[in-house]
Formats: structure tokens, C-alpha cells, sequence
């Protein structure tokens, strides 16, 4: 359920955008980075907020691929599976990943909350393939060997 | 700070000289690669302990270029150099030398030497297969044989400061459009110069603005596709990152020539950094007088707006971006009418691609007569391509139109990556290949739109994959279908179903469960899916499959008939073998096979049993002698 600090933080989003139902996607982007998914009831809220019906909202945040329904894991790592990528071997890469973290491809996110592993087209960052992000940082050159050290160096982060 | 606000166009004739006297004023520059590539590598790092060193050895540095001339250390954030391979990448001006794989560690060598005692340190320089050294940046081949044009300042300058820009001559060709050319001029010199859009279509960029000029209409936009979807690509990144303004002067141009007010940059949600670097120049250039209402006293208004997708690779087509932008699901629509008649907001829209408005103020400073001295026939100007995948050097580079498919691999690429070339593959899923084989031979195919039409391949964003022999043609094929399926948006059924049913088939081939007639099959849908789809990324999504079917069919037949992957890719489809020679007998990969298919007396050459083994290729990756291997 959210709360009604929740719905403040909704409102200076509509505020940002000027309450422009043209730009929904972006008030739909700032909505999850503020909560790393869109939760079901803020988009309710912004339907009502920029009249448009619930339909159309639900229709554009199930079409992109970046938006979320579900909620997602603190540490966010897309392995790429460009062309460059994936002729410089990232499957054994995306395989490693999901051993460590004992994820498949239908369960992404792991049960404390803290990794959700996924695939994304290109990143852009051919010339160092394979590449993987962890929360936009770029690892490149990637190994499965190196899977194991970016969690545990993550992992470890969080103990500090 | 007080900064001069350009109100006419002497302003800006009077500030370039005097910017240019104060970069000249700087003894020396460091250029420090900020591109994501070398960002990725540690660039950034360096950039701060390079300005710590110098602090430290009381030498006046500055990251930003002041207006006033002032005798100090330059250390600048560039774009991006294009040689990624090697990255992180250090220029160093006024020598022209590029260092490579530079180190935190080095920065203290590269102060003491190169910054006070004006040496190269020659250990961070090029060095070639027999170890000859290239200190200049533009001796090195990797350089050596590209024209760089829209990537001119790419590398060169500070991609965050507009003072840096102006010294270089920036915003005089918006000056040149806004007050010497009227609209139809501008429209004729673009149409003359043969530029073609570089965004896949090639469709001619002077047509399409004249289309939209002679509409009747009070309102129209500018919209720049900076959504680079295709895998494998990334100049419009690099473009978007490193040479910002540069993007903005093409669409102001664009806007005086169509007479339109507004703009908008349309940029994937995974460029947070072009995102940035944009944002940054749009505030700047608009403080300054360069962009917004009343450009330099010129009468005409134009503002800029950037627009973030949300991962779709739909989005990159016209009419499902125009539709992004005004935030709906991003389909495509049926044409006509066209994106110049209806577009944006059903206003008539120029919408081109990153690299094509970068192509546009250097046509306006020197002359479509100029561009046209470079490049083939109805192909002038040069094309950036994204080189990657099984090749030596990876990077971007920008060629003429026209150079040989050769010569971008082993002069410019440097040879193939561990194997022989087989294929690249050009124009990410919506393209295809080229390749050496017994009947064809492509590498002396020159890189044009013409050209490659005729091959059944096409430039599209620019992505060059080199393939060695160890790549699977049908996989690839396979894996472009993936991608395609992902992304269809369901609309229209020939992509939504027939996209399906062809990965379908692809899968069961790869995977041993082919049969002749699965060919059969899947060349009837690709005719049918490229003949009826509604958009062009329907159109060309079966184009992988028919490219690779064309020059690589006794690879597809091999896996239907003989149940064979001839490059030993497919899982299924490969056998493990034992090297008796190899094997030590350490009864290691018998403990590791999860289904018992491996036998041996210890210190005795062990044994797979084919009918047993499931192909998972553990007991390969756990040998430690490497005696294992996949046939």
C-alpha cells in the first residue's frame, strides 16, 4: 500500500512533467527509478491524475521493456546479448550469473531482494565485449570466471 | 559566471577568435577518452589523478576552457576516440599522440615526462604485429585510413564545453543557414550534396526536407532518432556523447531550412551518458544565445527537447517513434501518409537519424560541391561504422562511402580474431552478409548503399560483426530471429506469428530436430514476412535468415541431414571427444559428467560414451589438460 508520503512523491513527479499526459513515459520512468518498479497502485493514481484510463497506462508500461511491474533486486545486472557480445560468448556469462545466484530465466530476482539478473539487446558497448551492467556501471571484458568476484564484491559492500 | 550572450553574428565571429587565442593560449592538452567504452575501463579515474599530479607540482591546470587566454596544463573529458579496443586512450596535444591502455599508475610518468619534460613515453604507443611504434595518432592504421566527418571533433575536443566548440568553429554554419540562406537554398545545397539518411533507409535527406517545406502548415518539428537499436551499433552514441553541439547546429539548420520551431532528440533509455552530455550542451548553447528564441539576433526561434525511450527496439522506425515521443506504445502505423506530412503531434516532422544531421553543418560551411568530391556516385560523404565481433582492433571508425569491405577489416581492423574470416554481418537485423566462401567473394565489395543492395545486404545503422570460422551461420540466423521476435511489437500478424514460426524452425535446426522440409518451410515464410509485414523492421526481419540461407545453404543442410554443425557451435548437434594423447587419466571429468558417460582406469586415457553423453559440456570445461574437445 503506498502512503500518503508516497503520493506526495507521485504528485512532485506529475508537478515535474506539468501534468502533460504526453509525457506519461517519462513520469512512468521517474516513478520507478524512485521505487525500481512501477508500483500497480501509482499507476492508478496517475491515470486519474492525467485522465487517461487505466488501460492505456497499463498498455504502455507493459509494452517497454525497461518498465517493471515487479518489484526488482537492489543490484540490477544486465548481461548483453548483442551480436558483438554474443559472438564473444555472453551466454556462458548470463549462465554463470543465474548459477551464482541460483536465478533461471522465469525467476529473475532473488528472494532477499538483492539481485535480479537480465538480458539486454545491446548496451552499446561493443568494442569491449562481452560487457554486463550492474546498476549502469559497465564491467567489460567479462568472464564467467569474473562472475563470482562482482558478487562477492557487492555482497561485501553491503556489509560495511 | 558571467559568460557573453552571442546577440548577433559578430558576436560569435568576435568570441571564436577570441576562444580560439585562449585554447591556443594552453601549452598543452591531455585528452582523456570519457566515451563509455574507456569510462568502463577506468578513464575517469585517471582524469582525476592526472589533475591531483599536476596540483600537486604546482602546474596550473584547467578541465574547462576559460574565455581569456591563460598559460595552463589543458585536462579535458573527450568523446570518443574510436579505438575502444585499446582503451582506456590518452591524446596529447599539441604532438598529436595517442597513448593506449593507460593506467592510474602511469599518470605520474605521463606528468613528469610528457607534461614537463616534453617526451613521448613510448611504452603506452601503438605498437604493430612486428612491434614498429606509432606515436601520432593519425600515423597509426587504425586511423590512417578513415575520414572522419561527423566524428571530426570526436576525441579532439572537451565534449561538455561550448567555448571549446566555438573555438573550433562551431555554430558558424547555423550562423551561415540563419543569415545568408533562405529556406529553399539550404534545401537545394543539402539536395545537391546526395546526402542519404544514415539511419538504415538511405532515403535522400534533401528530398525529405523539401517535403516538408512545401507543406502549408504553422506548426512542424525536428526530431532527431538517437534510438540505436541495433545490436552492435554505437556512432550515434559516440556522436551523441562526444560532439553534442554538433547534433543540435544539424537540427537548428534543419529547422531554418523546414521552417520548423521545435525540436525534439528521441535517445535509448541506455545512453544515460549521451542523455547527459546533450542535456548539458542544449542548457548551454541555449544561455548563450545559441539556441531558444531569437538565435544570434537572427529573427528565427528554435528550442530542443530530449525525449528518453523505454527500451523498444520498434521505436527506432519513424511513425512508432513520433508516437513514443507523444507517449503512447510505440507501434508503427500504415504509411502513407508520411512522417513529413502527418508526424509528430500529425504535424509535419523532419525526422533523421544522429549521424545525418552531424553530416549537415560542414555540407552548409563548405559546399555540397566539397562533399561531393568524397564517395562514389549518388553515395557522397562517408559512413560510420561500429566494428566488432571476431576482429583485431574494435572500435568505431568513419570511411568514405565506397571503401573496401577489405580494407575496413585488415587495414583499418587489423585481421580476424582468432580464425579465418567466414563473414560480417552488416546492418544488424535487418541486414546480411557478406562472406568468403568457394562461390562468393565479398571482401572486395566496396561499402555503399548501391553495392550492397545488390548483395542483399544493406548498411543500415552501420553495425560491421566480423564472424571467424567458428561462428554458425544458422545460429547467427537464429539469433537475429530472437531478437527480432523480442522486439516485435504485435501489431501486425505477418511479424507477430511469423517471426514466431520461423524462430520455431530455427530452434528445432539448431538443436537437431531439423529435417529438410523445416527449410522448405522457413524459406516460404521469410518471402511471405518480408512481402506483407506492415513496417520496414517486418520487412527486413527475415533478411538474416534469407542472407545466410543464400550464402551459407550447405551449413543449413548439414544440420538437417547430416545432424552435423560444421562449425562445432551447435550443443546438440557436436560431439565430445577424448584426446588420448592428451589425457592423464586424472578421473576428473568422470566425477564431473552428471549421467556416468565417461569411463577409465586412473592414469589411463579415458573414454565418452556417445549414447550415454547429453552434450553439456562439463567434462570440457573441467579438464585441466585440455584434452577434450567438441567435433
Amino acid at each position: 500500500m503506498l502512503s500518503d508520503k508516497d503520493f506526495k512523491i507521485l504528485d512532485e513527479i506529475l508537478e515535474k512533467y506539468g501534468h502533460d499526459p504526453s509525457r506519461v513515459i517519462g513520469i512512468m520512468q521517474d516513478i520507478q527509478r524512485e521505487y525500481r518498479y512501477l508500483p500497480t497502485e501509482s499507476l492508478t493514481y496517475i491515470s486519474k491524475a492525467l485522465s487517461l484510463s487505466e488501460a492505456k497506462i497499463f498498455g504502455v508500461a507493459t509494452f517497454y521493456e525497461n518498465f517493471s511491474l515487479e518489484p526488482k533486486g537492489k543490484y540490477v545486472i544486465k548481461v548483453c546479448d548483442g551480436t558483438a557480445c554474443h559472438v564473444r560468448n555472453s551466454v556462458p556469462i548470463l549462465e554463470e550469473f543465474r548459477k551464482v545466484l541460483g536465478l533461471s530465466e522465469s525467476k529473475k530476482t532473488t528472494d532477499d531482494m538483492m539481485f535480479t539478473v537480465e538480458t539486454v539487446s545491446c548496451l552499446g558497448a561493443c568494442g569491449l565485449a562481452p560487457v554486463c551492467t550492474v546498476n549502469d556501471e559497465v564491467h567489460p571484458a567479462m568472464t564467467p570466471d569474473k562472475v563470482q568476484g562482482i558478487i562477492d564484491g557487492l555482497r561485501s559492500g553491503e556489509g560495511k | 559566471m558571467a559568460f557573453e550572450i552571442v546577440k548577433t553574428r559578430a558576436d560569435l565571429d568576435r568570441l571564436q577568435i577570441k576562444f580560439k587565442k585562449s585554447l591556443d593560449s594552453q601549452s598543452k592538452q591531455i585528452l582523456i577518452c570519457a566515451g563509455t567504452g574507456c569510462v568502463a575501463g577506468g578513464s575517469l579515474k585517471i582524469y582525476e589523478r592526472l589533475q591531483e599530479i599536476l596540483k600537486e607540482k604546482d602546474i596550473p591546470c584547467s578541465v574547462m576552457l576559460e574565455e581569456e587566454p591563460h598559460d595552463t596544463i589543458g585536462v579535458k573529458k573527450s568523446g570518443c576516440h574510436g579505438f575502444c579496443e585499446k582503451g582506456p586512450l590518452l591524446r596529447i596535444e599539441p604532438y598529436g599522440w595517442l597513448y593506449l591502455k593507460v593506467k592510474v599508475e602511469d599518470c605520474e610518468e605521463i606528468v613528469e615526462k610528457t607534461i614537463i619534460g616534453n617526451e613521448c613515453v613510448d611504452r603506452l604507443v601503438y605498437k604493430d604485429a612486428e612491434g614498429k611504434p606509432y606515436r601520432q595518432q593519425s600515423e597509426i592504421p587504425f586511423y590512417k585510413k578513415q575520414t572522419r566527418l561527423a566524428l571530426e571533433h570526436c576525441g579532439q575536443i572537451n565534449a561538455e564545453s561550448i567555448v571549446e566548440y566555438i573555438a573550433v568553429g562551431g555554430y558558424q554554419a547555423v550562423a551561415k543557414a540563419l543569415f545568408d540562406m533562405t529556406s529553399e537554398e539550404i534545401v537545394d545545397e543539402i539536395t545537391k550534396s546526395t546526402l542519404r539518411g544514415r539511419g538504415g533507409g538511405g532515403f535522400p535527406t534533401g528530398t525529405k526536407w523539401a517535403q516538408v517545406l512545401k507543406q502549408d502548415v504553422d506548426e512542424k518539428y525536428v526530431v532527431c532518432n538517437g534510438d540505436e537499436g541495433d545490436p552492435g551499433a554505437f556512432m550515434d552514441r559516440s556522436m551523441m556523447e562526444g560532439d553534442p553541439h554538433r547534433v543540435i547546429e544539424g537540427m537548428i539548420i534543419a529547422g531554418k531550412a523546414t521552417n520548423a520551431h521545435h525540436g525534439y532528440i528521441y535517445v535509448r533509455a541506455e545512453y544515460p551518458l549521451a542523455v547527459e552530455r546533450l542535456q548539458i550542451a542544449i542548457d548551454k548553447a541555449t544561455k548563450r544565445g545559441l539556441l531558444g528564441k531569437n538565435i544570434m539576433g537572427s529573427g528565427f526561434d528554435f528550442d530542443l527537447k530530449i525525449c528518453q525511450g523505454a527500451g523498444a527496439f520498434v521505436c527506432g522506425e519513424g511513425s512508432a517513434l513520433t508516437a513514443s515521443i507523444e507517449g503512447h506504445r510505440g507501434m508503427p502505423r500504415v504509411k502513407p501518409p508520411r512522417t513529413t506530412e502527418h508526424g509528430l503531434f500529425d504535424k509535419p516532422t523532419v525526422l533523421n537519424n544522429v549521424e545525418t544531421f552531424c553530416n549537415v553543418p560542414p555540407i552548409i560551411l563548405k559546399g555540397a560541391d566539397w562533399y561531393c568530391t568524397i564517395g562514389p556516385d549518388k553515395s557522397h560523404g562517408t559512413k560510420a561504422f561500429a566494428l566488432t565481433g571476431n576482429v583485431n582492433n574494435t572500435g568505431l571508425i568513419e570511411v568514405p562511402m565506397g571503401t573496401k569491405l577489405r580494407e575496413v577489416i585488415y587495414d583499418i581492423g587489423g585481421g580476424v580474431k582468432d580464425g579465418e574470416f567466414k563473414a560480417v554481418q552488416i546492418g544488424g537485423p535487418s541486414g546480411g552478409c557478406l562472406c568468403l566462401n568457394s562461390d562468393e567473394d565479398h571482401l572486395d565489395i566496396s561499402l555503399d548503399f548501391d553495392s550492397l543492395k545488390k548483395v542483399g545486404a544493406m548498411i543500415g545503422s552501420g553495425g560491421l560483426v566480423v564472424m571467424n570460422d567458428k561462428s554458425c551461420m544458422v545460429e547467427v540466423a537464429r539469433f537475429f530471429m530472437n531478437f527480432t521476435q523480442n522486439e516485435s511489437c504485435g501489431k501486425c500478424v505477418p511479424c507477430r506469428e511469423g517471426t514466431k514460426r520461423m524462430l520455431e524452425l530455427l530452434n528445432d535446426i539448431v538443436e537437431g530436430r531439423g529435417t529438410p522440409e523445416h527449410l522448405e518451410t522457413l524459406e516460404e515464410l521469410a518471402d511471405t514476412v518480408s512481402n506483407t509485414a506492415l513496417c520496414g523492421l517486418g520487412k527486413s526481419a527475415p533478411s538474416p535468415v534469407i542472407s545466410t540461407m543464400k550464402y551459407f545453404k550447405d551449413e543449413y543442410i548439414a544440420h538437417v541431414v547430416d545432424k552435423k554443425c560444421p562449425a562445432g557451435q551447435c550443443k546438440a548437434l557436436s560431439n565430445y571427444k577424448i584426446d588420448s594423447e592428451k589425457c592423464k587419466g586424472c578421473t576428473k571429468c568422470a566425477r564431473q559428467c552428471p549421467v556416468g558417460a565417461i569411463s577409465g582406469t586412473v592414469k589411463e586415457p579415458h573414454v565418452i560414451d556417445p549414447a550415454k553423453c547429453i552434450k553439456c559440456g562439463a567434462c570440457m570445461q573441467g579438464c585441466p589438460f585440455g584434452a577434450i574437445e567438441r567435433v
